[in-house]
């Protein structure tokens, strides 16, 4: 009875605070929202627009309705499949050896030895250098006269000391996958090592005590808990690769079989001024990173979401 | 489950035999993996820091040295370092880069730790809808904002012409980084804990009262964590750098070093390259080793953004 008529008492003034709490709350959201629907969500929808339109070379500003046309000619033309080939192909090599040699570098860093903490500060160099600086670096050492790369590989007389490394299909995309493990891979492994830092001592003693193999104890421990840790880390790694730019534009300016899709649509928006099939292209590279995206929603969206709920 | 029980000490059994034979012969196995280790431990070193010291090492060559392979600098000289901060393009672009890196780390953290707070702390409608969006705007691929922006900045937003100017690479570089800088800061909001908060409530403090002088203080660890992680993610940014600016004043250094083409013309600027590349990174390496603790703590409770 009393109890009653306290909840119907306390109820005006919990709903009048629960409405100042959303009112601090929009108030507190709304500048963050502000910028991205600005920088954002409307470039995006503009893209879009863009996509839709022909534009003159000749009178600039001039634009006409065109539809879905620039699509169709993006996706029956053989440059936009090779750029897409050439991203799929750089993804799935780079983040397969990353994850590789990720978890390699996690196990290591996770091993108890005397000075592991020298060796985390050191796995965060590679990570610490500009992408810029990394596609300048390895231009540098892969130097065809200058190179460090052919130097060793003359002063050992071993073949290949020749080697226009950045000048022939192939080599070209072996540099850039081996300058973006160098230094994508210890960020792979710091995720790892996380994920293997939850996983309970005592899991591996019980499997010690019953006589698992060092390799028995790595396939049915620690691969299976790992599980979520490595599923974040390949997926965050294939969103980045999958929009790789930085790299080709230094290395080689997208020539010998290295057009990403960024860089494809870049040139095409930039250097040929064809803003709309230009545009086309970036909306289809938005559209199949948002697709792996989405993928990665399913798959980790349950975080998100008890971050939301966590309050 | 019942036959996994089962059949688990079968197997275990099976191999027992192997591995107490192993056992008893004392430490050999342990000085073998503790060989592999530390082998694992040198090569690792190796492959992190060799390319860089190669980077320092040609940087400090001139001349005929340069075609060398020599390990060391027989004739170590800082010529290439002078000449690059000789270069006013070079010197420009650093000081572009600290004032645009540093000024959208500075928004992001203001208007990220609002948003983060109410997100860890407050009751309102939409809220795994709205860190969904926030969130998504970090798988946006660059070049899809870039061309718009273009546009947008050249012909004017709301009558100011952005191209070309520190706030127009500002404004775009929060893309990325508040999204990473709310999520950071939202895992460290929640992490606090709400007693503090409650009396300083019941003492008749307002909520931002509340927020201003007890959560900030206390979430000052997770800003720093966020604060750096937003600003390396800044001063990294090649795309739209490239695409929204057009003199060498305005231009950051990710985007002046790949346009950089050294003091002297028609030869391989190697050395100054090297000099600038190590100029621009040396600052990152040690920020990121003296705030390592941090840095790994914001990279995988945050695990944003690669």
């Amino acid at each position: 009875m009393s109890a009653a008529q306290a909840t119907v008492a306390a109820r005006p003034r919990r709903r009048r605070s629960e409405i100042s709490e959303r009112r601090l709350a929009a108030y507190l959201v709304s500048p963050s929202l502000i910028v991205i629907a600005l920088v954002a969500a409307y470039p995006i929808c503009y893209a879009i627009w863009l996509s839709l339109h022909q534009y003159s070379l000749i009178h600039p500003g001039l634009s006409r309705w065109v539809g879905l046309d620039n699509f169709r000619d993006a996706i029956t033309s053989s440059a936009f499949w090779s750029s897409v080939k050439i991203t799929f192909i750089f993804t799935a090599i780079s983040v397969t050896l990353e994850l590789v040699i990720g978890l390699a570098m996690a196990l290591l860093m996770h091993a108890a030895f005397r000075g592991r903490s020298v060796l985390r500060a050191v796995v965060l160099v590679p990570w610490a250098v500009l992408t810029v600086g990394t596609a300048m670096m390895w231009k540098t050492i892969f130097d065809a006269d200058l190179g460090f790369a052919n130097q060793v590989l003359q002063a050992l007389h071993l073949p290949g000391g020749h080697t226009v490394w950045l000048g022939q299909n192939g080599y070209a995309m072996a540099v850039m996958i081996f300058a973006d493990v160098w230094k994508t891979a210890p960020f792979m492994a710091l995720l790892l090592l996380a994920g293997l830092q939850v996983i309970p001592d005592d899991v591996y003693e019980a499997a010690k005590v019953d006589g698992a193999t060092v390799w028995q104890r790595f396939v049915s421990i620690t691969l299976p808990l790992l599980r979520p840790a490595i599923l974040v880390a390949l997926i965050f790694r294939t969103l980045d690769a999958l929009r790789i730019f930085d790299l080709p534009f230094v290395l080689t300016q997208g020539s010998n079989g290295t057009t990403t899709l960024s860089l494809y649509a870049y040139q095409q928006l930039t250097q040929n001024r064809l803003i709309g099939p230009g545009s086309s292209l970036a909306v289809l590279t938005f559209i199949i990173v948002m697709a792996v995206s989405f993928l990665y929603i399913r798959l980790v969206g349950g975080n998100i979401r008890a971050l939301a709920e966590d309050t | 489950m019942s036959t996994q029980t089962v059949a688990q000490p079968r197997t275990w059994r099976a191999r027992l035999g192997a591995s107490e034979r192993v056992g008893t012969s004392g430490q050999r196995p342990s000085a073998a993996s503790r060989i592999l280790l530390w082998l694992g431990v040198v090569l690792t070193i190796l492959f992190c820091l060799f390319p860089f010291y190669w980077m320092i090492n040609t940087s400090l060559k001139t001349g005929g040295e340069l075609s060398t392979g020599h390990v060391f600098p027989h004739h170590p000289s800082l010529d290439n370092y002078t000449s690059i901060f000789k270069n006013s393009d070079f010197t420009t672009a650093l000081r572009t880069s600290a004032i645009v890196a540093g000024g959208s780390t500075l928004i992001a953290l203001t208007i990220g730790s609002f948003a983060a707070y109410a997100l860890a702390r407050l009751r309102f409608k939409f809220k795994f809808l709205i860190l969904a969006l926030i969130l998504s705007t970090t798988t946006f691929p660059p070049i899809a904002i870039a061309a718009p922006l273009f546009k947008i900045w050249t012909s004017g937003l709301f009558g100011i012409r952005l191209y070309n100017t520190y706030l127009g690479l500002i404004l775009p570089f929060l893309t990325f980084i508040l999204p990473l800088t709310i999520y950071i800061l939202t895992s460290f909001f929640q992490e606090i804990p709400k007693d503090l908060e409650e009396a300083a409530l019941v003492d008749g403090a307002t909520r931002f009262q509340a927020f201003r002088k007890i959560v900030i203080p206390l979430a000052a660890p997770g800003l720093v964590t966020a604060g750096l992680l937003a600003f390396i993610f800044a001063w990294n940014e090649f795309l739209l750098s490239i695409t929204l600016t057009s003199s060498a004043n305005r231009r950051p250094v990710s985007a002046a070093i790949a346009f950089f083409t050294g003091s002297q013309q028609f030869q391989i600027p190697l050395g100054t390259i090297a000099a600038a590349t190590v100029t621009i990174t040396v600052p990152l390496i040690v920020l990121v080793i003296i705030f390592q603790k941090r840095i790994v703590a914001g990279l995988t409770a945050g695990a944003v953004k690669g």
